[in-house]
C-alpha cells in the first residue's frame, strides 16, 4: 500500500537517515494503533507528519522518544535506530534518549513556576551549571525563540501569566536549553490564535537546519509551508498506516496514493 | 408556539430548581448558625457569673466547689490534637505520594481500599483497642498506661485515613501536563514531586491537615477511653490529660446550673478553635488560587 517516491530531486544526494524507522506497530493492549510504518528522518529537515484524527499520528511520534512508555499496557514493536543506537532497545537509558529528542505538546505546559525557573529547573537537573553560565544560556534560548524582547523585565513573574502563543514558545525554549538533536512538536499551533500560531511557526522555520524536527500537524498549508519531508497516515481497517512518505514537493504537486491526493485537495478526511 | 410553551415549561422548571435549591441550603446554614447561637445562649450565664478571666485564672478545675480552669484542659485538647496530627501528617503525606506516583496499581488501589475502611471504623472501636491493647504496653513502659502519649497514638491512627485519602486526591489532581513536561525533559522524580507536584498541589495537602485536626480536636470517645481524663498540665508524655470534649461527656449527667454553663463553654472554646482552624484554610486556599491565576 505504501508508496514511496523515488528521490528525483537533483539538489538532494542520497543520505542515510538521522532517525530509520523499520516496521514500527503500536498497539493499545488489544487495539492496534498503527502497523507497518516504516520512514527515514533526515538530520536538519522538517517532517511533517499529517492525516486525519485518530490515525496513529500522536502514538507514532511518542515512540521516538519513548514517551509511549508511560502509557499502560502500550505495546512497541519494530526497529527505530538514532544513528546507530536503537531506540527500542530496553537497555536504552531513556532519560538520556529523551534529552536527545525534546518534545512539544499540543497544549503549552510551562510549569506553575517563574517564566526563569520554567528554563532553570531542567538546566540545574542535568548537570552543574554555573550560575553566570545559566544566565547566559537562558538568554541565548529565550532570544532563539524570540521571547527575550518581551519577557526580559519580567522573568521572575510566573510562566502562567503569558499569552498562550508565548507559552508554547517558552515550552520550545526549555526543551531548547537541554540542547536536543531532535525536536517532536505534536500539534504545535492547534491550541493557539492565528496570530500566535504565525509566529510558532516561523520559529520552527528558524530552528531548522540546527535541529532535526518531526512536526504533527492538521493544517496542510502549514505542512506545504514549513515541510522538507511529508508522511502521510490514513485509517485503513481501523488500524492507522503510512500511505504515503516523500518531499512536501511530491506529496503536494504529484501524490501517487488517490487517498492523499482527495486529502490535499480538502476531498476527504 | 409549542416552542414558546416549552420554553415557558422549562424556564418554570428553573425556577422550580433554583429555589428549591436556595431552601434547602438556608436550611443547612440555618443549623450552623442555630447551633452556635444555642451554645451561646446555654454559655451566657456562665460568662455573666463566673467572667472569662476566672476561666483562664481560677486555681484548678472543681466545678462542684466553683472552680473552673480551663487551662489545662485545653492544653490536654490541643496537645493530644497537634501530636496525632505530627504523626499522622508524615505518615499520610509519604504514603499518598507513595500511591500516586511509585506503587503499582494493584497495590495503590488496594491501599486506598484499606484506608477507606481505617476510616469507617467508629471511634469506640479504636478506643476499646487502644485501652486493651496500647495502654497496657504504655503501662509497661511507664505507668499508668492512660496517658496523653496513648492519647497521640489513638488519634494518629484515627486521622491517618483523612490524611492519607485527601492528599491523594489532590495529588491526583496535579494536571497531568505538568507531568508529562517533566518528563519529556527527563527530570528525576524527586525533582518532578518537590519542585512540581507538592508546590502544585499544596492548598490541597494544607486542607488535609487542618480537616485532620478539626477531626483530632473533636474526638471524644476514644481520647476518653485512653487518656485518663485527669484534669492536669502533663509533665511528660506519659502522664493522663482530658480534653475538651472528654470532659463534656464525663460531666454532663451530672452538671447543674453554672457548671452545665461551664461545659458549654467548654463546647463553645472547641467550636472556636475549628472555626480558626477553617478560616486559616480558606485563607490559605484563597492565597493559593491567587497564585494559581498569576497574580
Amino acid at each position: 500500500m505504501l508508496s514511496y517516491h523515488t528521490n528525483t530531486d537533483p539538489d538532494s544526494v542520497e543520505v542515510s537517515p538521522l532517525i530509520d524507522v523499520q516496521q514500527l506497530r503500536l498497539r493499545y493492549g488489544s487495539h492496534m494503533a498503527f502497523e507497518q510504518v516504516s520512514l527515514p528522518i533526515y538530520a536538519g529537515q522538517i517532517t511533517a507528519i499529517v492525516g486525519p484524527s485518530g490515525c496513529g499520528k500522536s502514538s507514532f511520534l511518542s515512540c521516538l522518544n519513548r514517551m509511549s512508555d508511560l502509557v499502560p499496557d502500550c505495546h512497541v514493536d519494530g526497529q527505530i535506530h538514532l544513528a546507530g543506537t536503537d531506540i527500542l532497545h530496553p537497555n536504552t537509558d531513556t532519560l538520556l534518549l529523551r534529552r536527545r529528542v525534546g518534545m512539544i505538546f499540543q497544549r503549552p505546559n510551562p510549569f506553575p513556576l517563574s517564566i526563569w525557573e520554567n528554563l532553570a529547573l531542567p538546566l540545574r537537573e542535568h548537570g552543574n551549571i554555573k550560575r553566570n553560565r545559566l544566565a547566559e544560556t537562558i538568554e541565548t534560548v529565550l532570544r532563539d525563540v524570540g521571547l527575550w524582547s518581551e519577557v526580559k523585565d519580567r522573568l521572575r513573574q510566573s510562566a502562567l501569566t503569558l499569552s498562550g502563543g508565548q507559552q508554547q514558545r517558552l515550552c520550545i525554549a526549555r526543551a531548547l536549553v537541554l540542547q536536543p538533536e531532535i525536536l517532536l512538536l505534536d500539534e504545535p499551533c492547534s491550541a493557539l490564535d492565528p496570530i500566535a500560531s504565525g509566529i510558532v511557526e516561523d520559529l520552527i522555520v528558524r530552528l531548522r537546519p540546527r535541529y532535526t524536527q518531526v512536526v504533527i500537524t492538521h493544517n496542510l498549508a502549514q505542512a506545504s509551508r514549513i515541510a522538507d519531508q511529508v508522511g502521510m497516515f490514513w485509517v485503513q481497517n481501523s488500524v492507522g498506516r503510512l500511505i504515503e512518505f516523500g518531499t512536501a514537493q511530491q506529496i503536494f504537486a504529484s501524490p501517487n496514493h488517490e487517498l492523499t491526493a482527495a486529502y490535499i485537495s480538502g476531498g476527504k478526511g | 408556539m409549542s416552542s414558546l410553551a416549552s420554553l415557558r415549561q422549562a424556564k418554570r422548571n428553573d425556577w422550580c430548581l433554583i429555589n428549591s435549591l436556595r431552601i434547602l441550603a438556608s436550611v443547612t446554614a440555618l443549623v450552623g448558625v442555630l447551633i452556635t447561637v444555642f451554645v451561646l445562649k446555654e454559655a451566657l450565664p456562665a460568662l455573666q457569673s463566673i467572667g472569662m478571666l476566672r476561666f483562664f485564672g481560677d486555681d484548678a478545675w472543681y466545678p462542684l466547689e466553683g472552680q473552673f480552669n480551663l487551662v489545662p484542659i485545653l492544653l490536654g485538647t490541643v496537645l493530644t490534637a497537634l501530636g496525632g496530627v505530627a504523626i499522622a501528617t508524615p505518615l499520610g503525606l509519604l504514603s499518598a505520594l507513595f500511591c500516586q506516583f511509585y506503587a503499582p496499581n494493584i497495590l495503590a488501589s488496594s491501599y486506598q481500599r484499606l484506608l477507606e475502611l481505617l476510616a469507617g471504623i467508629p471511634s469506640v472501636v479504636y478506643g476499646f483497642w487502644g485501652l486493651v491493647v496500647l495502654v497496657p504496653k504504655i503501662n509497661q513502659l511507664h505507668p499508668p498506661g492512660q496517658s496523653l502519649l496513648a492519647g497521640i497514638l489513638i488519634l494518629s491512627l484515627m486521622i491517618l485515613p483523612t490524611v492519607a485519602l485527601l492528599s491523594t486526591a489532590s495529588l491526583g489532581d496535579v494536571p497531568k501536563a505538568y507531568l508529562q513536561g517533566a518528563d519529556a525533559l527527563s527530570l528525576s522524580r524527586w525533582t518532578t514531586l518537590t519542585r512540581l507536584v507538592i508546590p502544585t498541589a499544596r492548598s490541597g495537602l494544607i486542607t488535609a491537615i487542618i480537616l485532620a485536626t478539626g477531626r483530632a480536636l473533636g474526638e471524644t470517645m476514644a481520647v476518653l477511653m485512653v487518656c485518663g481524663n485527669v484534669v492536669q498540665i502533663p509533665n511528660s508524655v506519659f502522664d493522663p490529660v482530658r480534653s475538651l470534649a472528654a470532659n463534656i461527656a464525663l460531666e454532663m449527667a451530672y452538671a447543674t446550673t453554672d457548671h452545665r454553663s461551664v461545659l458549654f463553654i467548654s463546647g463553645l472554646v472547641l467550636l472556636a478553635l475549628v472555626g480558626l482552624l477553617v478560616m486559616m484554610a480558606s485563607v490559605l486556599g484563597s492565597e493559593e488560587r491567587e497564585k494559581t491565576r498569576g497574580i
